[in-house]
């Protein structure tokens, strides 16, 4: 019998690897992290992104994610790497894959990589979480709540049912955003968070739980949250920006991983 | 008139409570949002299925893509909501929304809804109701959207006669311009006689049916006496669309790129319409004649441009039976040398079986992407597939499996059919003998115990304007009976039926599909009711009820004087009125007559293109001829495709 046929092992090497940042907005925050692969897998094609793509029978682009929002939640600071199998200017890279991609969303930097694991720079994210209908000293009351509290068992319904898990050790910092216009923003209670990136995950929606545990707060309207930033969270509570290292490598003529 | 708003900021409240909310949002490339107030002529196209199945389908692409390039027309697209928003929707009062503005349905001109199944007949209530547009066509006044019904089951709308104003049979590139058109006036002249001066004025182009037009009487028995119309200048028979010259319509060019994931993610290009195989079970290729082919170079234009267009991986090379292009060949082997190292894939949906399938799909399969093997002997006897007039012998099938074994194919799929004319027990108890043999031949040949071959099965249904149309259905029970005896018969002989998967679906959809494809207007209050009994979704296993159906039928049809069985399990005779016999495909009756006796005794009929006419009726009647190659020309040596990173 003929032997088996053997994948085309002749995928060009990668030479570069490109990190990027980029954001979910608007209506397309309801794009699930799979919904955005694929597009983005197109929107690197059709930019003519010379990406390197994985050996086998089916051939991968080389594309690696580092974590992803929950589908509904938008992003500013969302974040993958690319392999190239040919240099390109990272500055023009922005520019095609933005216009490649839907509007909504955006490609809004990228650095070479200067060695370094992406993920391993990336523990905590920085949230914003709109609630519309909820009054600033109802929300104020539970945030004091949600402080004092040392544990606050939540529910969330998984794939493989319900899971119980404590959503206050998780956060770091939870804070009211005074909002400077009170006209503006009547009816708009806003809210800050910080929350470490642990297993199993404490999303903004579970905070939210949290808060309706410790203080009956009951949202009339679904909230609108936004990380706003992700990184190394340091002692001081800042989160440092995981391309920061990739940029100062770059800065300083360092050659490239 | 003032711009109609957009729904969005309700619906947005909403969508973070329904699984997977990309599917409302729109913003899909290639999707176009146009000035409202600005177009003179408003067109909502929907599929009645979930976005997943609808967004790919290629009718309303096209027809999305051919009214949007008009400067004064707008199109916008709505698929059916799952019933987790739609409970929402109903409970905050949001209406059936299009996905690209999300304007409400009810503010367009037309709503044009293509059906590829009749199974999507209670998802076009549930939109409809949603829209706030009446379910009843009688019921609609000036403010509500002219309903028009397209896709192969228009080809005998009649069970949805009375929620529909208007069907359109055949090819719509060219129909759909024309409606257009008449709409456009008709507006420009103040609306002359309204709604009904408006649906006469489409009905007297004799290729718009308009129901309401038509009376239909019905004989004591409850079989048809005649149908007429009942207004003077609407024609006895309204006739089929066909748009012949396919590389004048090289439609869709801007492909719709989704964002959320659905059931084909490609760039599909139709190689030709129409075939001419003449399989008697099959409605498309019956209603799609005359065979007209896309040429080589256009195939090659619009791959090129449309995978540059979407940044799609997948091509689909699609028709009713692909590997029958003229061109085949040097498409095949064209595209896969252009795409070589291009890491692209390209697919041919593979029905027929014959080694030369083979060499396409190892030619398809150079850029390193293997797509699996589909075959369709339809038939497990030799004598059930000269009935269905599938022309494969058990050699042929053998031989060709064989050569799929023997090129490195560790699976191949074969597809039949069960509840066909004539059949009995033995008919498909043979799928399993030749399923046996496919293992042992392929064992012998590969030397190995390494091979599988899937065995599917599919519900026989028959459909209006093909030689089956006057068939019995088998039941339900007599169905399930087979394939009850069919499995044993795989498992009789475990070495080999290991190495038999074994797929089918239960006897009870098909019935009901059976009574929607043949149905009459009566059927319409089984459709209502079902509907009023929470049916959606009917094509989705998960969603349909047999008892839901039977139920309904059980409350309205006996005061009609009939019934399930008498819909499905009856054979027609040659002089019965059909309830489709006053819409024209272009074949003629007598012929399909001739073509169900010859089935019955088991002869074979051979295909137009190599063989001479055979008087089926549609040429001559359309004005049509079959255009095939092959033109000799080759797949255009086309620019590179990459070139580097597209900056501004």
């Amino acid at each position: 019998m003929p032997p088996k046929p053997q994948p085309d092992s002749h995928q060009a090497p990668v030479v570069q690897r490109i990190r990027v940042r980029y954001a979910k907005r608007g209506p397309l925050r309801f794009t699930s992290h799979r919904d955005f692969a694929r597009a983005f897998e197109r929107a690197v094609q059709r930019a003519g992104v010379p990406v390197a793509f994985s050996h086998g029978f089916t051939p991968h682009p080389r594309i690696s994610y580092a974590g992803a929002a929950p589908t509904g939640t938008a992003s500013e600071a969302e974040y993958l790497e690319l392999g190239l199998q040919a240099r390109v200017d990272p500055d023009d890279l922005v520019k095609a894959l933005d216009a490649a991609l839907s509007p909504g969303l955006d490609v809004l930097e990228a650095v070479e990589a200067h060695g370094g694991n992406l993920a391993e720079r990336i523990d905590a994210s920085h949230w914003r979480i709109e609630l519309p209908g909820i009054a600033d000293d109802t929300l104020e009351a539970a945030v004091a709540a949600f402080q004092d509290a040392t544990e606050i068992p939540v529910r969330r319904l998984t794939k493989q049912g319900w899971r119980e898990f404590d959503a206050r050790s998780a956060v770091a910092r939870i804070t009211r955003v005074p909002i400077a216009s009170p006209v503006e923003g009547a009816g708009c209670a806003i809210l800050d968070l910080v929350v470490r990136q642990v297993t199993p995950s404490v999303r903004p929606d579970d905070v939210l739980s949290g808060l309706r545990v410790v203080a009956d707060l009951e949202l009339p309207v679904p909230p609108r949250a936004t990380r706003l930033a992700q990184g190394l969270l340091t002692a001081q509570g800042d989160l440092v920006d995981p391309l920061l290292a990739d940029r100062d490598g770059a800065a300083n003529g360092a050659p490239p991983a | 008139m003032s711009t109609v708003a957009s729904i969005f900021p309700a619906l947005e409240r909403l969508l973070p409570l329904v699984g997977k909310p990309i599917q409302y949002v729109g913003g899909e490339l290639g999707a176009t949002v146009k000035d409202w107030d600005a177009a003179s002529v408003r067109w909502a196209l929907m599929y009645p299925d979930a976005y997943e199945v609808g967004l790919p389908n290629q009718g309303v692409q096209i027809l999305y893509e051919v009214l949007n390039e008009q400067a004064d027309v707008l199109a916008e697209r709505t698929y059916a909501v799952w019933p987790d928003l739609e409970r929402l929707m109903r409970e905050h009062g949001v209406p059936q929304f299009t996905v690209d503005a999300h304007r409400p349905v009810r503010a367009f001109d037309l709503l044009g809804v293509s059906f590829s199944t009749e199974l999507g007949y209670t998802n076009l209530l549930t939109a409809l109701d949603l829209a706030g547009i009446p379910l009843a066509s009688s019921e609609r006044g000036d403010g509500d959207p002219v309903v028009v019904a397209g896709g192969h089951a228009a080809f005998n709308p009649e069970p949805i006669a009375d929620f529909i104003d208007a069907a359109v049979l055949g090819d719509g590139e060219e129909a759909v311009l024309e409606i257009t058109a008449i709409v456009r006036d008709w507006k420009a002249a103040g609306r002359p006689d309204g709604r009904d001066g408006l649906l006469l004025r489409l009905a007297r182009t004799e290729s718009v049916y308009v129901p309401r037009f038509y009376d239909v009487d019905y004989l004591p028995d409850g079989r048809i006496r005649r149908v007429v119309p009942n207004r003077a200048d609407v024609p006895f028979r309204v006739h089929k669309r066909t748009t012949m010259d396919l590389d004048a319509w090289p439609y869709p060019k801007k492909p719709l790129v989704p964002l959320a994931e659905t059931v084909h993610e490609r760039y599909a290009v139709e190689i030709f319409r129409g075939c001419t195989r003449g399989c008697r079970f099959c409605q498309a290729g019956m209603i799609t004649r005359p065979v007209r082919e896309r040429s080589i170079t256009t195939i090659g234009q619009m791959v090129a441009e449309g995978l540059e267009f979407s940044g799609f991986r997948e091509v689909g090379l699609l028709s009713l039976s692909s590997a029958d292009h003229s061109e085949i060949g040097d498409i095949c082997s064209g595209l896969a040398t252009q795409y070589e190292g291009e890491n692209v894939s390209l697919s041919l949906p593979s029905t027929r079986v014959d080694a030369f399938n083979i060499t396409l799909a190892e030619e398809l399969s150079k850029g390193g992407r293997r797509t699996g093997l589909t075959f369709a002997p339809e038939g497990g006897s030799e004598r059930i597939r000269k009935v269905i007039n599938k022309m494969v012998t058990e050699e042929d099938l053998i031989r060709t499996v064989v050569t799929a074994y023997s090129h490195g194919w560790r699976q191949v799929k074969l597809y039949f059919m069960c509840g066909l004319p004539t059949e009995t027990d033995e008919d498909v108890v043979q799928i399993a003998r030749l399923a046996h043999e496919v293992i042992r031949a392929g064992r012998a040949a590969t030397g190995s115990k390494d091979i599988r071959c899937t065995v599917s099965i599919g519900g026989f249904v028959p459909k209006p304007h093909t030689p089956f149309q006057w068939a019995q259905m088998a039941s339900p029970e007599v169905i399930d009976n087979r394939l009850r005896l069919l499995k044993q018969a795989i498992m009789a002989d475990r070495s080999l039926g290991r190495a038999i998967g074994y797929r089918y679906h239960d006897g009870q959809p098909s019935l009901i599909e059976g009574l929607l494809s043949r149905g009459d207007r009566r059927v319409g209050a089984v459709i209502r009711r079902v509907w009023e009994l929470g049916g959606r979704f009917d094509g989705w296993s998960e969603h349909f009820s047999f008892q839901r159906w039977v139920e309904a039928a059980g409350q309205v049809l006996p005061d009609l004087g009939v019934d399930l069985d008498w819909y499905t399990l009856r054979e027609r005779d040659e002089l019965e009125v059909l309830p489709w016999d006053h819409l024209d495909s272009g074949l003629d009756k007598e012929w399909l007559w001739k073509d169900w006796q010859d089935a019955v005794s088991g002869y074979e009929q051979d295909d137009c293109r190599w063989t001479p006419c055979f008087d089926c009726g549609v040429c001559p009647s359309m004005d049509t001829e079959i255009q095939i190659g092959p033109t000799g020309r080759k797949l255009l040596p086309l620019t590179p495709v990459r070139s580097g990173l597209k900056v501004g």
